[in-house]
């Protein structure tokens, strides 16, 4: 167990808790947006195994990074309009058509990946690129600037989700179409196309998410590569209280622990690595039990808007 | 996209700046609806009618609950479109698909029910869906700026950065029209706007719409009442069950005449009765409760309700009157002070406790509180007493006996339903409230709590409700009435108590309380006569 605090430990800990927090941004990120217009995507797991497997395949027969992350842009988007589709204009109940679409991307990516595949395969993605200064900087550039371009990317999408949400005139339009959807629509603001892109920008970066399993972090596909992170991403928007900067400290907060216990299986071998896994999943449920502040949440979260019905 | 003219030179000092060249885009000069017909699943509820307003006129539309003031209106702005007829702006026909085709034609609409987002600041309401100066960012200082000279303009005062959900909702309805000015309406429709304010705010929102209308606005005045509709309008148009039966001009119609032709029928003004109290039945000392945001709700509150006695609650909405039914009703906990019906505390007795007490409630919230709409006409009339000895035996319903008590309830308070098994949600306002008001009062209550009986009820079940009311005063009972509408107040009441901020300003016998009176109590100002 003391092997655990040693500074090279400790160092790697960090630097995987910053690359393990990437998935959990894009994702977390995408859904805030989808939430604070009003619309709550339980399927978010299923856009991001089919966002892996899209880059991971166009990788592998391409080559192109960059081809496999807009492929999975591609996928998430097309997703993201599917729960559009059957929770605004079909006004199905949210949290099933969710869980629906979940289980959708959980077969397809399976199928697909035992079809086209096969087998496990690992390829080349994105590698760390040291950044110029910064990345020379002793114990923070090891921890923080020696990562690859997706784990910047997720950092960066932050602030601006932060700024879109907070201080643009389509922000405004996100914040009151998911809180007073009758007042917005009362304005002339369309609700539905509101609603649709911030579901399909939700579904983009749900995409994005896998993509950085696939073709950044783990570098290969296998069934249910994400085992649930979709579902810690839906969760920490709540934690988050629906603002960019909570999901980030919430990211934050599991990646570490995700680092940690993965950590804690290599250097601790006599514990039952089940134990360690399940770290982070009883953390979500006590984090929820805890800390979600509902005085934030959109008023109009999950319900769907019908013109008349104020 | 409207674009906006700033006003370059605001003219100083006590002339107001001309408001017209800050917000008047579009001039209409003649808005005309001609023939228009609505329908909904069972209800026409436009026959064709024709309507028209001129540009510096303020026009009523005049008509009880359910005539089709709302729907006819709702047209106009775009939210649902006619099934037959046109709209005719200075002559041309134009077709909404939204109300931001409304918008751009210059007409704005000022909601019964504030369509305001609460978590967002006035500037942000009033920019929300407005190109921007500098996009995609916000331009919340300059929209502030402009704000503050059309407030300056119409006597609008607000703080463009306060958040809507701390602003008072005399202030709430100040937005609403600076949206509506903002936005460059020339035509603006008020649907029940003064529903919500106390005498001297509805004073202050006549001055701001006299000045409109000089400005050259043309105004429709949504209302059910009669004086405010003869003090505000030029013309008045009275709506009944989708048909227009009259207009008039409004200096030569009397009320009387208004009402006939509102109802259909004539209306008897309420039967004077001598009063005859008896003892304390309900008495509250200094009883204080959280409010629903966390700040102290009820801050002290000591009243005492005599048998054969209406005690009258008034108040500006939002002063405490939802929070003391709550607590009387047992829904809310009571933090300090005692609750004393018939002698005995009942501070933390549960609502069950309360019934058996011979407490009656109609809850505010009908919907929420006081009836189940998924449920039949039947059921609802047996949410109490479902398990008493006559209508159960060993947890098995009785559905005839049942089924014969509804059917004498349902004639005796004259509910209009097609059926003991209707469910709820299919009758109108009035006859669920005169369902609930059937399950209360048939339990021959001692006590009464009646929160905003005729909210939303139209004239003929006001009226029957009113009597019913008077009725169980005769009969002993001690009721008391929480209203926000001070004519019901004044109509029914033996003594009248003002809320303010939680706690009681006075209590005045029903001689002394002039709707002046009360208004400056409503407003939390001590008056001498007060005393």
């Amino acid at each position: 167990m003391a092997e655990l605090f040693t500074l090279p430990v400790l160092l790697g800990i960090a630097f995987s808790g910053i690359r393990l927090a990437t998935p959990y941004l894009y994702a977390a990120l995408g859904e805030t947006f989808a939430q604070r217009s009003g619309v709550l995507n339980l399927g978010v797991d299923g856009i991001m195994l089919m966002g892996a497997f899209s880059a991971f395949f166009v990788a592998l027969n391409t080559g192109s990074l960059w081809l496999g992350l807009a492929a999975a842009a591609v996928v998430g988007l097309l997703m993201g309009l599917l729960m559009a589709l059957v929770s605004i204009t079909f006004k199905a109940e949210q949290g099933i058509s969710g869980i629906g679409l979940y289980m959708f991307g959980l077969g397809l990516s399976s199928l697909l990946f035992r079809t086209t595949v096969g087998t496990v395969k690992t390829i080349s993605g994105f590698q760390p690129v040291k950044l110029p200064l910064l990345g020379d900087l002793p114990i923070l550039g090891d921890i923080f600037f020696r990562h690859s371009l997706l784990v910047y990317g997720a950092f960066l999408a932050v602030p601006l989700a932060w700024f879109i949400l907070e201080r643009t005139t389509w922000g405004l339009k996100i914040r009151a179409v998911g809180q007073q959807p009758a007042a917005a629509d009362s304005l002339g603001v369309n609700v539905t196309a509101v609603r649709y892109a911030c579901t399909g920008l939700g579904g983009v970066l749900a995409g994005i998410a896998g993509a950085s399993l696939s073709i950044a972090l783990t570098n290969l596909f296998q069934e249910n590569l994400t085992s649930g992170q979709g579902f810690i991403a839906v969760a920490l928007v709540y934690f988050g209280g629906w603002r960019p900067l909570g999901v980030l400290g919430g990211a934050l907060l599991f990646s570490f622990v995700n680092a940690f216990q993965l950590w804690m299986q290599v250097l601790v071998p006599e514990m039952e690595a089940d134990i360690a896994v399940m770290l982070p999943y009883l953390l979500t449920i006590a984090a929820l039990a805890v800390a979600v502040n509902r005085t934030r949440q959109p008023a109009a979260l999950a319900k769907p808007f019908e013109r008349g019905e104020a | 996209m409207p674009t906006l003219t700033t006003a370059s030179s605001p003219a100083p000092g006590l002339t107001p700046a001309p408001a017209s060249a800050i917000a008047r885009r579009v001039a209409i000069q003649r808005v005309a609806m001609r023939g228009i017909v609505k329908r909904f699943p069972g209800v026409l509820a436009n026959a064709g009618v024709d309507f028209d307003v001129n540009a510096g006129e303020v026009h009523a539309l005049l008509g009880e609950n359910g005539a089709g003031k709302s729907t006819l209106m709702r047209q106009l702005y775009g939210l649902y479109p006619p099934d037959a007829g046109e709209i005719l702006i200075d002559g041309q026909p134009h077709t909404f698909h939204s109300p931001a085709d409304a918008i751009r034609a210059g007409i704005g609409m000022i909601h019964q029910h504030f369509m305001l987002v609460p978590t967002l600041t006035v500037a942000e309401n009033v920019a929300l869906g407005l190109r921007s100066s500098r996009e995609p960012q916000m331009d919340l200082k300059v929209v502030a700026a402009r704000l503050n000279t059309l407030a300056e303009a119409y006597g609008l005062k607000v703080d463009p950065g306060a958040y809507i959900w701390q602003l008072a909702v005399g202030e709430q309805q100040r937005v609403e029209i600076l949206k509506a000015l903002y936005r460059g309406a020339s035509l603006i429709i008020l649907d029940e706007p003064t529903a919500v304010l106390t005498p001297q705010e509805v004073d202050g929102l006549f001055a701001t719409l006299r000045r409109m209308a000089g400005e050259g606005h043309a105004l429709i005045f949504i209302s059910h009442k009669l004086h405010e509709v003869l003090a505000i309008s030029q013309r008045v148009t009275v709506l009944r069950d989708g048909h227009v039966v009259g207009e008039r001009a409004a200096g030569s119609v009397g009320r009387q005449e208004l009402a006939q032709l509102m109802v259909g029928r004539e209306v008897k003004a309420l039967p004077a009765q001598a009063v005859q109290t008896g003892g304390v039945r309900l008495a509250l000392e200094g009883v204080r409760a959280q409010g629903d945001r966390g700040t102290e709700g009820l801050r002290g509150v000591s009243l005492a309700i005599h048998a054969g006695e209406v005690l009258g609650l008034a108040g500006v909405s939002g002063n405490g009157q939802r929070e003391l039914a709550e607590c009387l009703a047992g829904l809310r906990r009571v933090s300090a002070g005692r609750v004393l019906l018939g002698g005995r505390d009942v501070t933390h007795a549960s609502p069950r406790e309360r019934l058996l007490a011979g407490q009656a409630y109609i809850p505010e919230e009908r919907m929420r509180d006081g009836a189940i709409k998924n449920f039949s006409v039947l059921e609802n009339l047996f949410l109490h007493d479902h398990a008493a000895p006559n209508y159960a035996r060993w947890g098995v319903l009785n559905t005839n006996a049942m089924r014969a008590r509804a059917a004498a309830l349902v004639q005796r308070f004259n509910v209009k339903t097609p059926g003991l098994e209707t469910p709820l949600k299919n009758l109108s306002g009035g006859n669920i409230q005169k369902l609930i008001l059937a399950r209360e009062l048939s339990r021959q209550p001692r006590v009464l709590i009646a929160a905003q009986p005729t909210r939303g009820v139209d004239i003929g079940a006001t009226e029957y409700i009113h009597q019913q009311l008077l009725a169980q005063r005769a009969a002993g009972t001690a009721i008391l009435l929480i209203s926000e509408d001070l004519d019901e107040i004044l109509a029914l009441s033996d003594r009248i108590a003002v809320i303010y901020e939680g706690a009681i300003m006075a209590v005045l016998p029903r001689g002394q309380a002039t709707p002046a009176a009360l208004g400056l109590l409503m407003a939390g100002v001590h008056g001498h006569e007060a005393g």
